[in-house]
């Protein structure tokens, strides 16, 4: 009995002494508790997410056929990267699309469903109908929603019977006209993001303090003027994660594009070539690789920015 | 609560544009679920936007029976219940050290968690692809004896991934959590196993719950991954096997609706049955603490 109290006493005392961090005293078998609690998920992630990452970084400055084992792998410093940006058509059309992409969804799609949001906070007459229809895709994968929107803008689709001509020659090709196929596929992301953003954007609006709108209003402030001046400042935290979150999304581009045509054809993204580089008809792990750490670096700033944001303020 | 003041046309105004938005949304999930009770043949001659004369359940009979859409459902859930199980799991114990043990390995931890999720999939896929055809696994797991193919594999990295979200999110919520509860549970001579077991995840339930639904959402729509990672047609989940009702020449519309909609029916009703979940565990990772 009196040694478990001990124990028990070991256990409460460090606890209490906040500054002194990992001064704990432990007992063994706590220790292999902690152990496993710890070392389990890190070693899943480090070796599945981390290792691979890093990899990929080194692989895209060798040569490699993926023929043989890793002795064949063969150091080529940059060679990769002139050649992709030299040879490979594929790469400026991947990189106007992601900019396209990332700029439809900054300049259109975010504001969009800022204004959703801010008319479903309202509370106005049927608001929860409207805000389940809005959440919808966030629900269905893109693999299906590329499945639900091709009923529209193929070419017998929906929307050209309303044009009137669903002829397979004379009818407009939304989905195959490479000048057109992306202004769709930017459609319909951003019927996705949209949804996502008001999300984000309500829960942010919900934790804002009644009274500071309602101080607002009675000051006489226009509604407009309080949601630029009283609302949009106190939700600085979500504004971030917007940011954070419009990037990386635009950048990972893959799965409508994939569905559609395999981003070909004008729907070339950056994450698709990785992938055609890699499982297309040609092996070409250095180009590959090298696709994918531009996608990191890219990726690099919205990351760093988000870490900031968390944990900049210590462990409030 | 509280709006202030709105006056008529501005309330006129945000009906106006609330219900033209919902339309573009709603409407075309509405008529693929429509596309998928009309035969072929009726659309094929009148049109796809003719008057549905006759509805059939042909459509689902051929996706179900013929397709085999039930086995690519049970794929898609043979990954996405453990894979979910699993990531809830092991980012509860990490959660649980870093909010109540800490040290100065704490922050540096947390940061390479919430960077890892956010890295792109392409970044990993090339060397987890090398490596998958390395690893060797019992015969039983996968014929061939390799890590690539295989539906554990492809478990695999998505806990890998979405552990770095989970713990995140978990370890901001036990924060909140006064340390106080713990204390005294201490004081009564529990171990770190039983303080964990018996007290913190008690306390997380309403955290996992959310994240539950939201990854199970997540997993079971994954596509990039099932395409990634596993070759064998019949290993695929549905998202992945959708591809399977496209033809190579001719494909049937009608046929294909009712696959998406088999697809997407049970995401959309355990959204529809924990919608609150679902939404709290999307805003979870964005509102701090």
């Amino acid at each position: 009995m009196s040694s478990v109290l001990e124990e028990s006493q070991e256990l409460a005392v460090p606890a209490k002494k906040k500054k002194r961090k990992g001064s704990h005293n432990f007992s063994g078998s706590d220790r292999v508790t902690l152990g496993a609690f710890v070392g389990l998920p890190t070693i899943l992630h480090v070796l599945f997410v981390w290792v691979p990452a890093v990899c990929t970084i080194l692989l895209s400055f060798t040569f490699w056929d993926g023929i043989g084992g890793l002795k064949n792998i063969k150091w080529v410093g940059f060679t990769n990267y002139r050649q992709i940006f030299q040879l490979d058509d594929n790469l400026p059309i991947a990189i106007r699309n992601n900019i396209l992409w990332l700029a439809v969804f900054a300049l259109i799609a975010t504001p969009l469903g800022i204004l959703l949001a801010y008319y479903i906070d309202k509370n106005l007459k049927g608001t929860q109908l409207y805000q389940t229809s809005f959440y919808l895709p966030l629900v269905i994968s893109l693999a299906v929603t590329g499945i639900i929107w091709d009923n529209v803008f193929r070419t017998d689709g929906v929307l050209n019977a309303l044009f009137g001509d669903t002829n397979p020659d004379t009818a407009i090709s939304w989905l195959g006209d490479p000048h057109k196929n992306i202004w769709v596929v930017l459609f319909i992301a951003s019927w996705r993001h949209i949804g996502y953003i008001m999300l984000l954007y309500l829960a942010g609006m919900k934790s804002v303090d009644p009274s500071l709108r309602e101080a607002s209003a009675i000051d006489g402030a226009t509604e407009w003027y309080t949601f630029r001046r009283v609302i949009m400042p106190s939700l600085r935290p979500v504004n971030v994660i917007i940011v954070v979150v419009t990037i990386i999304e635009s950048l990972r581009a893959f799965d409508l594009v994939f569905i559609i045509n395999r981003g070909t054809n004008g729907l070339q993204t950056l994450g698709v070539l990785v992938y055609q580089n890699i499982q297309g008809e040609s092996t070409r792990i250095g180009w590959g690789s090298a696709y994918a750490t531009l996608l990191f670096l890219i990726c690099l700033g919205p990351i760093m920015v988000y870490l900031y944001q968390n944990f900049s303020k210590g462990n409030d | 609560m509280v709006t202030g003041k709105t006056s008529k046309t501005g309330q006129r105004i945000a009906v106006g544009v609330l219900s033209v938005f919902s339309m573009i949304w709603v409407a075309p999930i509405l008529f693929t679920i429509l596309q998928s009770f009309r035969p072929y043949d009726d659309v094929i001659k009148k049109g796809v936007m003719s008057w549905p004369n006759h509805l059939t359940f042909v459509n689902y009979y051929h996706a179900f029976v013929q397709s085999r859409m039930w086995l690519f459902f049970l794929n898609s859930v043979e990954v996405a219940v453990p894979a979910v199980v699993l990531t809830l799991f092991l980012a509860s114990m990490i959660a649980f050290v870093l909010s109540r043990y800490e040290s100065r390995f704490s922050v540096p931890m947390l940061m390479l968690f919430t960077a890892g999720n956010l890295l792109p999939p392409q970044l990993l896929f090339i060397p987890l692809f090398r490596i998958y055809l390395k690893i060797h696994v019992p015969h039983f797991i996968n014929s061939n004896g390799l890590l690539y193919d295989t539906q554990l594999g492809l478990i695999l990295v998505h806990v890998a991934i979405q552990v770095g979200f989970a713990t995140f999110v978990l370890t901001n919520f036990l924060r909140t959590i006064p340390k106080e509860i713990s204390e005294s549970a201490l004081v009564d001579g529990a171990n770190v196993w039983n303080h964990f077991f018996r007290i913190i995840l008690p306390l997380l339930r309403p955290a996992l719950a959310s994240l539950g639904v939201l990854m199970t959402t997540w997993i079971y729509n994954d596509f990039f991954w099932a395409v990634v990672l596993l070759k064998t047609g019949n290993k695929r989940p549905i998202t992945a096997a959708l591809s399977n009702l496209q033809g190579e020449f001719n494909t049937d519309y009608n046929l294909l609706a009712a696959g998406a909609c088999m697809a997407f029916i049970p995401t959309l009703l355990v959204f529809f049955a924990m919608r609150k979940h679902f939404v709290a565990g999307l805003t979870l990772g964005s509102t701090k603490g």
